[in-house]
């Protein structure tokens, strides 16, 4: 049974290791994945814990469903307290690799402690071993994996691993599973670094029994035809999520040369289309590639044709790599952006964070706030290819004053340079942007100010405000499983019913976090796909846990307080500039420069963004201050957090 | 036999799927190491061939099990177990050229694939349909209209090389 899977609890300092179930009652309140991960953080951290000391649980969990009988349950989650943002650090990403530890036996790890030489964890059907990794130590992500397998001599064995970026304590270092599954965001892989773990490995082939086989089975063939049915996952198997930074380029909604711009010029080589070619050439027309149990198959297969990596395989790239190594730098050659592609994943760095990092760089290189000295003869301007490439292995490696300085993270690095450098720093509470322009689209500058890992679209993104639904659609979406009359606008524009869209959105990605299902598989980028009403029949058939729509929505708002509690103690407040609820001062200031007739000239009004915070306070039943008042905390029955329960 | 289990390794995603459903129908329990499919990777060059029985003609699981516990269904042509005949011996799961033949470590019960007695649900669910379940005699046609375009594409692209 899912429910079966226990929680471990590994000390690296003293080798101690306990194993535990998980009550039922838990799995009802928490659900599992995220959610479970959010209370054992918020209960085993302590208050103000150094994110690289030895106190911080670095918590590694799949969710409820994983590798159940249910479609794409790949995800792995992983939590502690975050090295970048000193906030809640939370990662999330696909592959094989949590699917794998739950026939190990396990649904959450907390790995506490810090081991005295380097090792790794090895996970082998219920039971735990800490190994040597001096051996590992210095190799690149894929690498270390390969090394693992030849030494425990098993080709299944799936690990999650840091590359030298984690090992270096570069403050956004990437937890890595496979070719180039990240963790990405808020540095986790910095907090493995910092506890001398090289990797866990995992194999496990201990059943998972499904409830009620026959309907799970019918089940999930259903699901399947209705996830690979809606066109933008067709797309999406086709290009992957370049198609979905393709047509917002066109639009005007891609941050290009650190903000300057909301739109990248003449990049016919990095469209999306020119990609597939690029892949197909190399790997043949059937490239594209999937996580476990999943239709969709997003993500395309390439070998690099030219240059110092020529013939090195990898996948990918995503949105976030075009915008790392394309727009953001403003380099426009299809080779810069998959040679970048390939070294974030080697070296196990978050290809969002480095690239708006350098980005950022460039631009105070180009207004003298960086001059040579700081660069060390690197000419750091835009559109410069090896300059950006060159910067990477800098960060990665901690090379130079200015690599150095910038794989400390956004903040540290703009103290560190100081001027005016804070001000062209595109982040929310210490973490930067993701390579999309939100000035058009107030919904959207809601959504990344206010989510709970700092800037983020994979938090409550209303994605779909995009598509102008009828009000009478968006209705039907947005009022179930708790009825909503307020207004809601199809215009995306518009400042009215977003807080609320939000609000609902930051429920459903947190209910499919702890379901450890792909957010492609819900209300995300199609609003067609599964949510609130879907998922109790798929939890019964596969589980026998029984609940109703309502009672996912509960425990997702349950869960997503819990992170709020965390980020409150660790000193959130709503207007501060490093740790609030905030936005960089040129979403207001600055408007937008290029782009479609809806998008040229857009900037987010101080005024009615201050009316949607409220609103979306009120929203969550927080105070004017986003605090979650004494009744929130009493209704979702989080009154006497932390119980130490688990 | 009518009909043919083929498999496109080319087409692979290597999501697994396959190995997923298989083991829930035939044993009520999610456990790619109970599956009667298995995809081998090579991840490192992102080469997927899923692994399957052939139901071979002649079948050395058939031929070397020592009390002819392996019979051929009549209905379908699929070689099957008959658990109440096998001893476990495990020859047929050494002798197996492609590893087609599982062993379940709960049961100790040696396993293969049954094509789920006429309707594979490892096909059902593969979309990209690496896995097919076709007649005979499409297969083959199939496969020489396959290896026809191959050769005129290679024609064509000599005569352009000149």
């Amino acid at each position: 049974m899912a429910l079966d899977r226990k929680i471990a609890y590994i000390n690296l300092t003293t080798g101690d290791v306990e194993i535990k179930p998980i009550p039922l009652e838990m799995r009802k309140k928490f659900i599992g994945g995220r959610g479970m991960d959010a209370y054992l953080l918020y209960n085993h951290a302590p208050k103000g814990c150094d994110p690289i000391g030895p106190e911080n649980p670095l918590i590694v969990s799949g969710g409820l469903l994983t590798a159940t009988c249910a479609s794409a349950t790949a995800r792995t989650h992983v939590m502690a307290k975050s090295p970048l943002t000193g906030l809640l650090g939370s990662c999330n990403m696909g592959g094989f690799f949590a699917p794998e530890m739950a026939w190990a036996g396990f649904h959450h790890l907390v790995i506490t402690g810090k081991a005295e030489k380097p090792v790794y964890l090895w996970i082998h059907n219920g039971e735990i071993e800490i190994r040597d990794a001096a051996h590992l130590w210095g190799k690149n992500s894929t690498d270390t994996q390969w090394a693992i397998r030849e030494e425990l001599d098993d080709e299944e064995v799936k690990s999650m691993v840091i590359g030298q970026a984690g090992e270096n304590l570069v403050t956004y270092a990437c937890v890595m599973t496979g070719i180039k599954n990240a963790g990405g965001r808020t540095g986790l892989g910095c907090v493995m670094g910092s506890k001398n773990l090289k990797a866990v490995a995992v194999r496990g082939t201990m059943d998972i029994k499904i409830a009620h086989p026959v309907d799970a089975l019918e089940h999930n063939k259903k699901f399947i035809d209705q996830i690979t049915g809606a066109k933008v996952n067709k797309t999406q198997g086709t290009l992957g999520t370049p198609f979905i930074w393709g047509a917002t380029n066109c639009w005007g909604g891609v941050r290009t040369r650190n903000f300057q711009y909301n739109q990248m010029e003449y990049a016919d080589e990095i469209e999306p289309e020119a990609i597939d070619d690029y892949a197909a050439e190399t790997m043949g027309p059937h490239h594209m590639t999937g996580c476990f149990g999943c239709q969709v198959h997003c993500r395309a297969q390439y070998k690099i044709q030219s240059g110092l990596y020529k013939g090195k395989y990898d996948e990918g790239p995503e949105y976030t790599s075009l915008g790392a190594f394309g727009a953001e730098p403003d380099c426009k050659s299809i080779e810069t952006v998959l040679t970048g592609n390939h070294l974030v994943n080697q070296y196990g760095v978050d290809n969002l964070e480095i690239g708006s990092m350098i980005a950022w760089a460039m631009e105070l290189y180009e207004l003298g706030i960086l001059t040579s000295k700081e660069t060390e003869g690197l000419d750091l301007r835009f559109g410069n290819d090896e300059a950006l490439l060159q910067m990477v292995h800098n960060i990665c490696t901690r090379t130079g004053w200015l690599g150095n300085v910038l794989a400390d993270g956004g903040i540290p690095a703009a103290e560190k340079i100081g001027k005016n450098a804070f001000d062209y720093l595109i982040q929310v509470k210490g973490m930067n942007n993701l390579h999309s322009d939100e000035r058009a689209t107030p919904g959207l500058a809601l959504n990344i100010a206010t989510a709970s890992r700092g800037s983020d679209h994979l938090r409550s993104r209303p994605a779909i405000d995009l598509y102008h639904l009828p009000e009478p659609v968006l209705r039907k979406i947005y009022s179930s499983p708790v009825p909503y009359d307020g207004p809601l606008s199809s215009e995306h524009t518009e400042y009215i019913g977003k807080p609320w869209q939000v609000f609902w959105q930051e429920n459903v990605y947190m209910a499919v976090d702890c379901l450890g299902i792909c957010k492609y598989h819900t209300v995300f980028l199609g609003a067609t796909l599964p949510n609130f009403e879907d998922w109790p029949e798929v939890i019964y058939y596969n589980t026998g846990l029984e609940f109703t729509p309502k009672e996912i929505w509960d425990a997702a708002e349950r869960c997503n307080n819990l992170e709020r509690l965390f980020n409150l103690r660790e000193g959130l407040t709503r207007n501060d500039p490093r740790k609030g609820d905030t936005l960089n001062h040129r979403y207001f200031d600055e408007p937008c420069r290029r782009g479609a007739p809806d998008v040229i000239g857009k900037r987010i009004d101080r005024d009615k963004f201050n009316v949607m915070i409220d609103e979306f306070y009120e929203h969550h039943g927080w105070d004017r201050e986003g605090v979650p008042t004494a009744e929130t905390l009493t209704r979702l029955g989080l009154e006497n957090e932390p119980t130490r329960l688990l | 036999m009518d009909k043919f289990l083929t498999v496109d390794a080319d087409k692979c995603t290597g999501c697994r799927l396959c190995e997923q459903v298989c083991s829930v129908m035939h044993e009520g329990v999610s456990n790619p190491a109970k599956s009667r499919i298995q995809v081998i990777k090579w991840e490192q060059e992102g080469v997927y061939i899923p692994v399957i029985c052939k139901q071979c003609e002649d079948a050395p699981c058939m031929n070397v099990c020592p009390v002819r516990a392996i019979s051929r269904d009549p209905d379908f042509g699929f070689v099957k177990v008959d658990q109440e005949v096998c001893i476990g011996c495990r020859s047929c799961v050494g002798i197996c050229p492609f590893g087609a033949m599982g062993y379940n470590d709960t049961t100790h019960q040696v396993f293969k694939c049954d094509l789920c007695g006429g309707d594979p649900q490892c096909v059902r669910f593969c979309e990209v349909n690496a896995l097919e379940y076709v007649p005979a005699d499409r297969v083959t046609s199939r496969k020489k209209r396959k290896g026809a375009a191959r050769q005129s594409a290679a024609e064509r692209q000599a005569v352009a090389l000149g």
